[in-house]
């Protein structure tokens, strides 16, 4: 990793974009091209803005620019005996904290640890306006002003570019095993909802369509306890939780859409055509299907959630589940206040933005 | 505005009761827990229903006067201060828990609810809503959600934005919003992060859907008394490099300790010039290997004595004197001003010599109670306020004790919000630009500026004429 800042370069192009009226496209190894909607506009590379800011383990804090590599950040904290708790995808060798971070994604930890946005404390962002703005900070508390560092996971780069960013850190656990089952997709979701209402250090759990996987994590005698007390056979898959974090697991390795469908946890099953499988104690759907987009969408909704064309289909229609009305009203204002002239990543998100 | 014609369109739906307009009964509700600050209201309503939530917000955008939402005023920013030519909207009529949900894990509840109550409730599941306020006992879930509350428990739980997973929200217009969900993920972006922390100015919060946590099978508190402040804080530091995250990390100063001590009798080392509570829970075998790590690292640390709790009763007490500190330093003095300063661990001894030599400056006494694991430190200031100037006094010093937290890298509020006590501090920490962004989301929910204005965001300018000592350093 090359420690280089590029603050004053990357500022002055936002400042051209506003002054022309020209839109940019944010990117960083362009790792997430395949996430959101297609759109227009010159590059506004951020890859080159790289480095560990200032890395704390005692504070259990890190702060980075937005270019860093995740692998390379990984590597740092797994020096100090440390992780970032949300487990992120990468979905590819180059991708950046950035992007994962505009993304909002988070891997098989979510569950049981929090999201990419619990564990972000403070973000540098330029805005529409051009300005350099920094918001939360480096400390676990912090409630001074709108979380507007919050606001900016998941927002697709559409409110700002994302500069540094300052995260939460976790130990990493002292002793990880995986145990598996047999079962039907209701049970699974009805085992996971249970398991979590348990005091036990289950840290992610996925159902494939055959077995149930659980993943326990912490100091060895408790891992051993809740192996006693979970039952299920010892897996030796080591490489499970990874390659369903990075979509390398057989079931994403199909030719079709692949849809996201966010729903509450204990969300009976529910067919639809194509395959599915689970993920985050029953809370996350993942769909292998060439359904209408409209079936997919209405059968999230009826279930209590929301569908998210994740990979292939239409990349010009929506993509994210439309908004109620008022939220959208909502969406508009606060593109407008961010980023009035509509420069970042127009349409990357929705559509009308 | 015509006082008279808006308590008659308020009548139109609310019954007389639900209207309070004559002077003495207004009076109650001129301060939150800040009482330094004191505001009659134009008037107060207190409805039960959204229905009614809406009409009032809809009469009041139609009158253009401003709407101030109020808990259970326990806030220690003003936040709940009403303003002279605005109503204050109470909830308090809000308190039922409408669903607890034992295979998903949540309570649907209404925002005037205890924070207590919610555990207290979800105990026959064998669950709790994890954070914890000192004032659990009175504070409501909307004034949490509205101040991003912490407790002594966020370490490792987090904070309300951690465990709140949808607001119902009505906006200024009277149009009601449902923003997050019960799925993990819900389209669009993180509003619920912007309404957690929002101080009441982005909506009314009229029902809210939490996430409970299984009850850990075991949790143990650890005493650990320090002749050295210094020493009691690299503790913690310690603890955590070792891989530990305790459920609660808490320490008190000397004259926190004796006032506890003296108001609960909790069992506290009078002599000890700084205690650290330390709780782990979790499983019977994790708690185990850690108490054993952590006795281990609190003795090498230079403790002078550690302690565990012998039983549930012994940790409730341990618990109780901390919960009860900021009372209990209430009674040494007339008055106390408590102040929410979080900074860097590594800066917590530079800090607290730094508040100590404030104090002489001042000629005032602090006694420091704080939330060691994140940094987080309530300095309470003591004085008398019928002594002329010693009101002003307290406030200098804490204003430099919040410059100081920012200077150190460090955030004038923790948890207690900006509120109105707080307002001209925000320009130490913020520069004019962000200041600005603020102003705009804060428009982007609310044009024209009905909910609780003048707290939270310095009015524009303001600044300016405020000038502070300390600088904006990015
Ligand atoms: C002894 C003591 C100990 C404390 N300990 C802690 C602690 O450990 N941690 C901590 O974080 N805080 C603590 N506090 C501060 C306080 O209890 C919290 O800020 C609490 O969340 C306030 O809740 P409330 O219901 O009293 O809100 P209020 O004081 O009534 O209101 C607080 C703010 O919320 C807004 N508001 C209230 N309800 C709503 C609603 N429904 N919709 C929109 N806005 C609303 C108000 O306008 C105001 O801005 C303590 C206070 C005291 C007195």
């Amino acid at each position: 990793m090359k420690a280089q800042d590029f603050t004053e370069q990357l500022q002055q192009q936002v400042q051209q974009a506003i002054d022309s009226k020209q839109p940019v496209k944010i990117t960083g190894s362009g790792s997430k091209a395949f996430y959101g909607r297609e759109t227009e506009g010159d590059e506004l590379d951020v890859f080159a803005h790289q480095g560990i800011i200032n890395y704390q383990p005692k504070e259990l804090v890190v702060s980075v620019r937005s270019g860093t590599r995740l692998v390379d950040l990984n590597a740092v904290l797994a020096e100090k005996g440390q992780m970032l708790a949300f487990e992120p995808p990468a979905f590819g060798e180059g991708a950046t904290i950035g992007g994962t971070i505009a993304c909002g994604f988070s891997g098989p930890r979510r569950a049981a640890a929090g999201s990419a946005r619990d564990f972000v404390l403070g973000t540098r962002i330029i805005n529409g306006r051009g300005e350099l703005l920094r918001f939360g900070g480096e400390v676990m508390k912090n409630v001074a002003g709108y979380d507007v560092s919050r606001l900016m996971v998941g927002a697709m780069g559409t409110l700002g570019v994302l500069m540094d960013i300052s995260m939460k850190t976790i130990p990493q656990p002292f002793e990880e095993i995986t145990l598996q089952r047999e079962c039907t997709y209701q049970q699974a979701i009805e085992r996971m909802n249970e398991l979590a209402g348990i005091d036990l250090p289950v840290s992610a759990t996925f159902f494939d369509g055959l077995n149930l996987y659980v993943r326990l994590s912490g100091a060895a005698p408790a891992v051993e306890a809740g192996e006693k007390r979970i039952g299920g056979e010892r897996s030796d898959n080591n490489t499970i939780w990874q390659n369903i974090c990075e979509h390398q697991h057989a079931f994403f390795s199909q030719d079709k859409a692949l849809w996201r469908l966010s729903v509450p946890s204990d969300a009976d099953y529910f067919e639809l055509p194509g395959k599915q499988c689970i993920e985050w104690g029953g809370a996350l759907r993942w769909l292998v299907s060439d359904a209408d987009p409209s079936v997919v969408r209405s059968a999230a909704e009826r279930a209590g959630g929301s569908a998210i064309l994740f990979r292939g289909g239409d990349r010009q229609g929506e993509v994210f589940h439309p908004l109620a009305a008022g939220m959208k009203t909502l969406h508009k204002n606060l593109k407008q206040s961010f980023d009035p002239d509509g420069i970042f990543n127009p349409g990357r998100m929705y559509g009308e933005f | 505005m015509d006082r008279k014609q808006l308590i008659n369109r308020l009548a139109e739906f609310l019954p007389a009761q639900s209207i309070i307009h004559e002077q003495e009964a207004l009076r109650p509700y001129e301060c939150d827990g800040l009482p330094a600050y004191r505001q009659l209201p134009l008037l107060a309503v207190l409805p039960d229903t959204i229905e009614q939530v809406q009409q009032v917000m809809r009469v009041c955008h139609d009158m253009q006067v401003p709407v101030v939402a109020r808990g259970a005023a326990t806030g220690l920013s003003g936040g709940a201060l009403p303003l002279s030519d605005g109503v204050l909207l109470g909830l308090s009529k809000f308190s039922r828990i409408i669903e607890i949900n034992k295979q998903a894990r949540t309570a649907r509840v209404q925002p005037g609810v205890r924070n207590l109550a919610i555990s207290e409730a979800a105990k026959k599941y064998e669950l709790y809503y994890a954070p914890d306020p000192s004032s659990q006992i009175a504070c409501t879930i909307g004034g949490n959600v509205a101040e991003n509350s912490g407790g002594v428990h966020c370490l490792k739980y987090g904070l309300t934005v951690h465990n709140v997973m949808e607001v119902t929200v009505i906006t200024p217009q009277g149009e009601l919003l449902t923003i997050g969900g019960a799925a993990l993920d819900t389209p669009g972006f993180d509003l619920l992060a912007l309404m957690n922390g929002s101080e009441g100015m982005l909506g009314i919060v009229v029902e809210v859907l939490v996430k409970l946590l299984p009850i850990p099978t075991r949790a143990q508190v650890m005493m650990a008394a320090f002749d050295d402040i210094e020493k009691a804080a690299d503790s913690v530091g310690a603890i955590i490099a070792e891989g530990i995250i305790p459920a609660g990390l808490e320490m008190m100063d000397s004259l926190a300790i004796q006032a506890a001590e003296d108001f609960v009798k909790a069992g506290y080392p009078v002599d000890a010039r700084a205690i650290l509570l330390c709780e782990l829970d979790g499983t019977n075998e994790e708690v185990s290997v850690q108490i054993k790590q952590v006795r281990e690292l609190l003795q090498a640390s230079g403790a002078t004595e550690v302690r565990t709790a012998r039983d549930e009763e012994e940790r409730e007490l341990f618990w109780k004197g901390r919960k009860a500190a900021f009372p209990a330093v209430g009674r040494m003095s007339p008055d106390y001003y408590c102040m929410d300063g979080t900074v860097p661990r590594s800066r917590l001894s530079e800090v607290l010599t730094g508040i100590s030599k404030l104090s002489e400056v001042y000629d005032l006494p602090v006694a420091n109670v704080f939330h060691a694991g994140d940094g987080n430190l309530h300095p309470l200031i003591l004085y008398n306020a019928n002594n002329p100037g010693e009101l002003k006094r307290a406030e200098d010093f804490g204003a430099e004790i919040l410059e100081l937290s920012v200077k150190v890298g460090g955030t004038i509020t923790g948890e207690h919000g900006v509120g109105y006590e707080k307002v001209h501090q925000m320009c130490v920490q913020f520069s004019e630009p962000e200041l600005e962004q603020f102003r705009a989301v804060k428009k982007a929910f609310d044009p024209q500026l009905m909910l609780n204005p003048g707290k939270a965001i310095p009015q524009p300018k303001s600044c300016s004429e405020h000038k502070t000592i300390g600088g904006h350093q990015h």
